[in-house]
């Protein structure tokens, strides 16, 4: 679905989603796919092969943090959190896909 | 701070953290399925599905953790270096082409650097020290500066912050029972403040110290000095020590490493130049304003240019020409940056070290094309490969970077070898130089300019013999070479670039050994070279009786006696004393000369140099006497004062007259001309005819004379005798070294000899490499050939055809290699420059002899593929 290379307000948007669910609460990578699954109701799907290189990406970026915790199975998980950074980071793409639903939803109205 | 850490990460891969990462999201994904009802085993292969191809994520995962082209280099490092040890012969031969080829070069920039650049060791801020004579008007007269125009140059400039007066002398230091002749410097007093050298045992000079006449017996030795013959006692300091005849007092010993200011020479011991009568067997200089002995360097005020400190300069020598006409009408003064130093080793050495630059960058390239060639024979065997990992989607650009790295890391190998090799050459000069009886330095200086400047010769070799490959083997045609049952492709066009490169190769190591051949020749005629007199079965040495501590009426009487016993000795014929022996380093006496019937331009002053010599010399050297008289011993104090001078003079001021009876007038005193003598050589044996006159011992007495003897008898049978016939008379007189004046002329051919050894050496090493690479392509044209051969063969050639075949192959590229070589010689063999002597630079000999050489090397270098070919066994070759 968000292949490498595509343009940027793609790959805003698979960043937007990830940085929305750390936003609730600290996640593994597992888990922020399955909840952005589940709360879409399997609308959206995010591929492990695009979601992997971003979140390292945007951990050198320095909007998210990860280390590795014990889950409640016992097992090693890498849990990714945000940052100061990357909550300032949530807030401008937020606002950002808001104008942008915004103007397209004005445009399906009057085009 | 992302990219520190995709660098850290870059390497440190942390591929067991994706490991754990991934496997735990499958984990999950496979817990899920089966929570949903699939068996475990569905729910495996589900998770799998649904996960991806793990190898692609953890690509793309690694793009965002790491620089990928850190990690590519890396692998294309570690994947080169497996095929460099899979071919260790080809590495080896690669590796070693290239270490000579980039040696050489390091080698020659380190002589550059340590001669010309900064020649002097531990000398603080060598950039702006220049050097400075005098001049003459009307003349390429280059002497010294006097003493007196010294200080009120250093009193009157502005631009410069240091006066660095010194002179070269010598004497004979005895320690102990051992005695040996030593170079030293007579400095003015802030020499090493000046320099920059701070002795680590006592001091240096104090100010005044080089004022009054013979009044500061103090020296500052050197480490080496110290070490040997002190044994490093630092007790050394207060000690005294016999210096040319007086005691002095060891007041310093210099730091390790530092010769003193004068390129070719280490210098042993330094003394004030107040000391200066003493080490010139009593002429006293410090106050004569004719006697130009300073060879003294200033250090520029920082931010000055050498123009304006010229400008500066000549004002104040203008000034003082007006101020002191009878002394310095027509004189000035000239700047030098160091590495024209016109007085020392320098100006020398300066030509041979320019034409060992050209010929080392010459084997630099042959070099280069010999590893491009091995490059290419292993591209064409590689060429499978190559087009499978073309075919599976490598990019081009991906294959002529790994072969780039390759050819980097050989030349990276081969600069460090490099290096190696040039700390070995370092004091190579050194021995290709004939010595000249005192220690001598004259050693590369490897610093960062050298290895800056060797690292761009490797990267520039680099892309000389790997870019070529590397394209041409970028462009094979896939389609082609998929199809191709074998070879081929690579082939015609590589052949084409591969026979030029051995073109190149062969045109420039005929170039070299033309070049070689030229100064092999004038050697030869140096050699034979007349120094206008008879050199053979004469030998030459000194009898210093002024620092023996006798005053003149003794030493008459011990110079005459001495005469009388040398022509005793059986088989001399005749002994002769000089102040100066010909061909020696050391300087004759010059003055300005007044000439009977020659009126010079108001601003000019004949400056001529001349010999004091004694009764026989010229008899005893083979000078011919033209017309006159020469001197006799009852030429002396109580009769007329004369002169004999030499044909150039009498010719240039009295043409076409009788010289004999004229008079010339030196410092003030009128000399009548009783001979002509034929016109000789002075100091070497390349120096244009200058006016030149002798003068009688005996009416400008000096002490310190060498002693020439015509014998039949050789050096090793007359030593002996002479020291014992001198021991006779005094126990503690001993003449310097004894040799031949054949040998003494010889010490005066330095710069030839250092350039022949050089090029002789170069050439034979170019001609080896190029035979190497014209042997490689000949013998993979057989290989490529073997079925055209085999064909041939198969239809009825027999091997004498098949041979002449390949040899006629080989000897095409050869005699274009010869012709474009011998081409580029007659244009550049001028370079060689005062180098050669007696022979023109486009001498035939020279020309065919090298032509010659190249051609049977190349024969040789094809005979063997060529003999291969012959054994080509048909069968075998047309099956494949």
């Amino acid at each position: 679905m968000l292949a490498r290379r595509k343009a940027d307000a793609l790959q805003g948007t698979l960043d937007l989603l990830v940085l929305t669910t750390l936003g609730r609460s600290p996640q593994h990578g597992y888990g922020i796919a399955a909840h952005i699954q589940s709360i879409s109701d399997d609308m959206l799907r995010v591929e492990e092969g695009s979601l992997y290189p971003a979140l390292h990406r945007m951990e050198h970026l320095g909007w998210i943090r990860a280390d590795w915790q014990t889950t409640e199975n016992n097992r090693r998980a890498r849990m990714y959190r945000l940052t100061r950074a990357g909550e300032k980071r949530l807030a401008e793409e937020h606002a950002r896909w808001e104008r942008l639903t915004k103007a397209i939803g004005k445009f399906l109205r009057y085009a | 701070m992302g990219w520190l850490r995709r660098l850290r990460n870059t390497w440190s891969r942390r591929d067991d953290d994706f490991e754990e990462e991934h496997r735990f999201h499958i984990d999950a994904l496979r817990e899920r399925y089966e929570r949903e009802g699939l068996t475990p085993e569905d729910a495996r292969q589900a998770a799998q599905r649904q996960f991806g191809a793990t190898s692609i994520v953890r690509e793309r995962t690694l793009d965002a953790d790491m620089f990928r082209w850190i990690d590519d280099l890396r692998r294309d490092i570690a994947y080169s270096g497996r095929l460099l040890l899979r071919s260790p012969g080809f590495s080896l031969l690669a590796i070693f082409c290239l270490t000579i080829g980039i040696g050489a070069n390091a080698a020659v920039f380190s002589w550059i650097e340590g001669i010309m650049f900064r020649p002097f060791p531990l000398v603080a801020g060598q950039d702006r020290l220049v050097a400075v004579t005098s001049t003459s008007r009307g003349t390429s007269d280059r002497s010294g500066v006097s003493w007196p125009d010294w200080r009120d140059m250093e009193r009157a400039s502005t631009s410069i912050d240091a006066f660095i007066a010194e002179h070269i002398t010598g004497t004979t230091l005895s320690v102990g029972d051992r005695a040996e002749r030593v170079a030293g410097s007579m400095v003015s007093a802030n020499y090493f403040d000046a320099l920059g050298i701070h002795p680590i045992l006592g001091r240096g000079f104090e100010t005044g110290e080089d004022v009054g006449r013979n009044a500061h017996p103090v020296t500052v030795i050197s480490y080496q000095l110290w070490r040997d013959r002190f044994h490093g006692d630092p007790a050394v300091i207060g000690r005294t020590q016999l210096l040319s005849g007086l005691p002095h007092t060891i007041v310093g010993v210099a730091p390790e490493g530092f010769y003193g200011t004068f390129v070719g020479y280490a210098f042993q011991f330094w003394v004030p130049a107040s000391m200066q009568p003493q080490f010139d067997s009593g002429l006293y200089a410090l106050e004569d304003r004719s006697a130009r002995w300073i060879e003294g360097f200033v250090r520029l005020k920082p931010g000055v240019s050498i123009e304006r400190a010229q400008a500066d300069l000549s004002a104040i020598a203008e000034q003082l020409e007006k101020a002191y006409p009878d002394t310095n009408r027509g004189r000035g003064i000239k700047l030098w940056p160091l590495w024209q130093t016109p007085f020392n080793g320098a100006t020398v050495l300066q030509p041979t070290l320019v034409i060992a630059l050209l010929v080392v960058t010459a084997v630099l390239f042959i070099a280069c094309a010999n590893v491009g060639n091995l490059l290419l024979v292993r591209a064409f065997g590689r060429q499978r490969e190559l087009t499978v990992r073309l075919a599976i989607g490598a990019g081009r650009a991906r294959i002529v970077k790994q072969l780039l790295t390759e050819g980097v890391m050989l030349s990276a190998l081969a600069g460090a070898g490099g290096l190696i090799l040039a700390r070995w050459l370092r004091d190579a000069l050194v021995f290709v130089t004939p010595p000249r009886g005192v220690a001598m330095h004259l050693t590369g200086e490897l610093d960062w300019r050298v290895f800056v400047a060797s690292a761009v010769v490797c990267a520039a070799a680099t892309l000389l013999f790997a870019l070529v490959p590397a394209l041409l083997t970028s462009k094979i045609d896939l389609a082609a070479a998929l199809r191709a049952e074998s070879g081929g492709v690579v082939g015609p066009r590589s052949n084409r670039v591969r026979s030029t490169l051995v073109i190149v190769q062969v045109s420039l190591s005929c170039a070299l050994l033309i070049g070689a051949g030229l100064l092999i020749r004038s050697m030869l005629a140096v050699r034979d070279a007349s120094p206008g007199f008879d050199a053979h079965r004469l030998v030459t040495t000194s009898v210093d009786l002024f620092t023996s501590g006798y005053d003149p009426s003794r030493a008459k009487t011990f110079q005459d006696e001495l005469i009388d016993r040398v022509q005793a000795i059986p088989g001399v014929e005749s002994a002769a004393l000089s102040r100066m022996t010909p061909f020696s380093y050391r300087t004759y006496s010059t003055a300005a000369v007044a000439i009977d019937g020659y009126v010079p331009p108001p601003d000019q002053q004949p400056t001529f140099e001349y010999n004091e010599i004694g009764p026989g010399f010229l008899a005893t050297t083979g000078i011919p006497l033209v017309a006159g008289r020469e001197f006799t011993r009852a030429d002396d104090e109580r009769t007329l004062p004369v002169a004999i001078v030499d044909e150039t003079l009498a010719r240039q001021f009295w043409p076409g007259r009788e010289a004999v009876g004229r008079r010339l007038q030196l410092k003030g005193q009128w000399l009548q001309v009783v001979g002509v003598a034929a016109a000789a050589r002075y100091h070497n044996l390349l120096e244009r005819p200058q006016p030149f006159f002798y003068v009688p011992l005996r009416q400008h007495f000096t002490a310190t004379t060498a002693l020439q003897v015509r014998t039949t008898a050789s050096v090793a049978a007359l030593a002996p005798a002479l020291v014992r016939e001198i021991h006779r008379l005094d126990a503690n007189v001993s003449p310097s070294e004894v040799i031949t004046m054949r040998e003494q002329i010889d010490r005066t051919t330095a710069a030839q000899r250092v350039a022949v050894t050089m090029l002789v050496a170069f050439g034979g090493v170019a001609l080896v490499l190029a035979a190497i690479g014209l042997y490689g392509v000949m013998a993979s044209i057989v290989a490529q050939g073997r079925r055209e051969l085999a064909l041939r063969m198969a239809l009825g050639a027999g091997p004498a055809e098949l041979l002449r075949l390949v040899l006629a192959r080989g000897l095409v590229l050869t005699t274009a290699g010869i012709v474009i070589g011998t081409g580029a010689a007659l244009q550049f063999t001028r370079l060689l420059g005062y180098l050669l002597y007696g022979v023109g630079p486009r001498d035939p000999v020279a020309f065919v002899s090298a032509m010659l050489m190249v051609a049977v090397a190349s024969v040789l270098a094809c005979v063997v593929p060529g003999w291969r070919a012959t054994r080509t066994n048909p069968l075998d070759a047309l099956r494949g």
